[in-house]
């Protein structure tokens, strides 16, 4: 079995005014090729940390990042990365904030024309075919996200990072958009990971549930297979036992071996 | 919008109708006149003169009220009083009939005037500007830099403009150049502070998006730092413009020659209040506009 990325007693301390704070301890994964991971846990338990290493944001204290056998260090076209909080410049349209991804990766060796194709494209995935050269402040927050993913999938990236993309949108947008973001990445083989505390979300999209428990010192409690057939439906999937088998597992990680005690 | 007003008054036109149905084909069956207030064009009217009202009345009302106070402290003075409205205004149509003579070096019209102050404004404050931005571009992202010019600009800043004449006087030995630098030096601090600052706070997000795109320094600086700057440094500019503005009818006062200050304190030498009066009205409107102008560039780069 080959793993893409392999994460090996990876630990991340921070250096904060009150002393050093120890996010994750002892991380050890391995993801493969075309795989969706979800990461899940209470907030504060290091999720988006975990994300954030192998986006290569922040660099691990201790232990060993390795993608396709290379050690992560610094970002890297070959991964894209969904903010939470969609990240878009609102100073450019939404052609414009792809744009900026698409030239940086391929700027290099393909014409205007090529890298315009490709931004359009990368839109035209996502749906927003119309709204091109509508600026951020013009759009709904779902057609914001929309624009992120539009940016992470324009560098054709091969690891998809998706930091509770959906998070800060209602729950009909968001069904449509997990709808999309199956499809994607069914056309597009992306290795996927993406942190959620949605707990449909993660059975619904993913092949493994990684579960983590409270911080600090975090650290992976569980990983649960879905071994639901694809394509998935989430309508079949209401009446499918295995479906709320999955989802009471993942419940009674979360809220009887680690519910959160009230802060 | 219109789509939604239209909604909005045809929903009222229906509510409104006596015989309310939840049909609208009903209603549409049996068409009754409506009277014009009540109508989609009326009620549109009726707002309108409304939002003209809350607009125009108060400042109206404002203006009107000073005129009153001047004309009562004017003709409280008697003889020896300040020159009342109507006579400032009889004055004022007589300068302003000419304003573009020019009878050598001490009697110019106040066109003249005016210009000379904006020239000398607009030339200390770009020289300002072309040091300050970049200064606070520097300050900004580098800390030791920051650290270096913090103690410079707080002793430099509080400083009041004009203790920077003699120094421009013995400096340049022309009043020229030295009520530029007067301008020059009062109006750089707002310019450097609120770059850096501006600059010290592009959020973390926006980073993020650079180092995960992996963008050039030039990309960060042209498509990242400086438009998210834009709206600090325009802050800046007009807070310089307006310190500029200060300054210079105090500087001409002491050096003579040309522009408002200098006209202000000739006139006062000729003791022809009337045009002291009408050289404080004019400060004011060009300054008013200068800020106006500003807020609308301002508002061309606010992006929220």
């Amino acid at each position: 079995m080959h793993n893409y990325l392999h994460i090996e007693n990876a630990k991340m301390v921070f250096d904060t005014k009150k002393g050093k704070f120890t996010a994750l301890t002892d991380i050890n994964l391995n993801v493969k090729q075309g795989e969706f991971i979800a990461l899940i846990g209470h907030s504060g338990c290091g999720k988006s940390t975990l994300l954030n290493l192998v986006a290569g944001l922040t660099e691990a204290t201790e232990g060993i990042l390795l993608l396709s056998e290379k050690e992560i260090k610094g970002p890297g076209p070959e991964r894209g990365v969904v903010f939470q909080n969609h990240s878009l410049l609102p100073w450019l349209t939404c052609f414009g904030n792809v744009h900026l991804a698409v030239e940086r990766v391929f700027g290099a060796k393909e014409s205007k024309a090529k890298l315009k194709e490709r931004t359009q494209a990368a839109l035209d995935l996502v749906g927003l075919s119309h709204a091109t050269h509508k600026h951020p402040n013009e759009i709904s927050g779902g057609m914001k996200q929309r624009v992120g993913i539009a940016r992470a999938l324009a560098m054709e990236p091969k690891v998809l990072l998706l930091d509770e993309p959906f998070g800060a949108l209602d729950a009909l947008t968001r069904a449509g958009l997990q709808d999309e973001l199956m499809r994607i990445v069914k056309e597009t083989h992306a290795t996927t990971l993406m942190v959620t505390h949605d707990v449909d979300e993660a059975v619904l999209l993913s092949d493994r549930i990684v579960m983590m428990t409270n911080g600090p010192a975090a650290t992976i409690g569980e990983i649960l297979d879905v071994d639901l057939p694809r394509p998935r439906d989430r309508l079949a999937l209401a009446e499918n036992p295995a479906y709320h088998h999955l989802r009471g597992q993942v419940l009674e990680f979360l809220y009887q071996k680690h519910l959160k005690k009230a802060a | 919008m219109s789509a939604v007003t239209i909604n909005e008054s045809s929903l009222k036109e229906i509510m409104n109708s006596p015989e309310t149905t939840p049909l609208p084909v009903a209603v549409a069956a049996k068409p009754r006149p409506v009277p014009f207030l009540e109508s989609e064009r009326g009620q549109a009217f009726s707002e309108s003169i409304g939002k003209l009202f809350r607009a125009v009345v108060p400042p109206t009302l404002g203006i009107a009220l000073f005129i009153l106070l001047w004309q009562i402290v004017s003709a409280s003075g008697g003889e020896t009083g300040l020159p009342g409205p109507a006579k400032t205004w009889e004055a004022a149509q007589l300068l302003f009939a000419d304003p573009f003579y020019d009878n050598g070096p001490n009697d110019k019209g106040i066109g003249w005037n005016i210009l000379h102050s904006l020239y000398r404004v607009g030339a200390g404050f770009g020289l300002a500007a072309l040091v300050g931005i970049p200064l606070g571009f520097m300050i900004g992202r580098f800390q030791f830099l920051s650290g270096m010019m913090a103690p410079i600009i707080s002793l430099l800043r509080p400083v009041s403009p004009l203790a920077w004449l003699p120094i421009g006087l013995y400096v340049f030995k022309e009043t020229e150049p030295a009520s530029l630098w007067v301008i020059f030096i009062s109006s750089i601090w707002p310019i450097i502070l609120n770059t850096a600052a501006g600059v010290s706070r592009v959020p973390q997000d926006y980073l993020n998006v650079a180092r995960v795109l992996n963008l050039s320094e030039w990309k960060i600086f042209t498509r990242i730092l400086f438009p998210s700057v834009l709206p600090h440094m325009m802050t800046g500019i007009r807070l310089s413009i307006g310190v500029a503005w200060l300054v210079i009818v105090a500087a001409e006062m002491l050096t003579g020659g040309t522009g408002l200050g200098f006209w202000v304190w000739d006139e006062w030498n000729n003791l022809n209040v009337e045009h002291i009066l009408i050289a404080i009205f004019v400060v004011g409107i060009v300054g008013l506009l200068l800020e106006q102008m500003l807020v609308m560039i301002a508002n061309r780069f606010n992006y929220e």
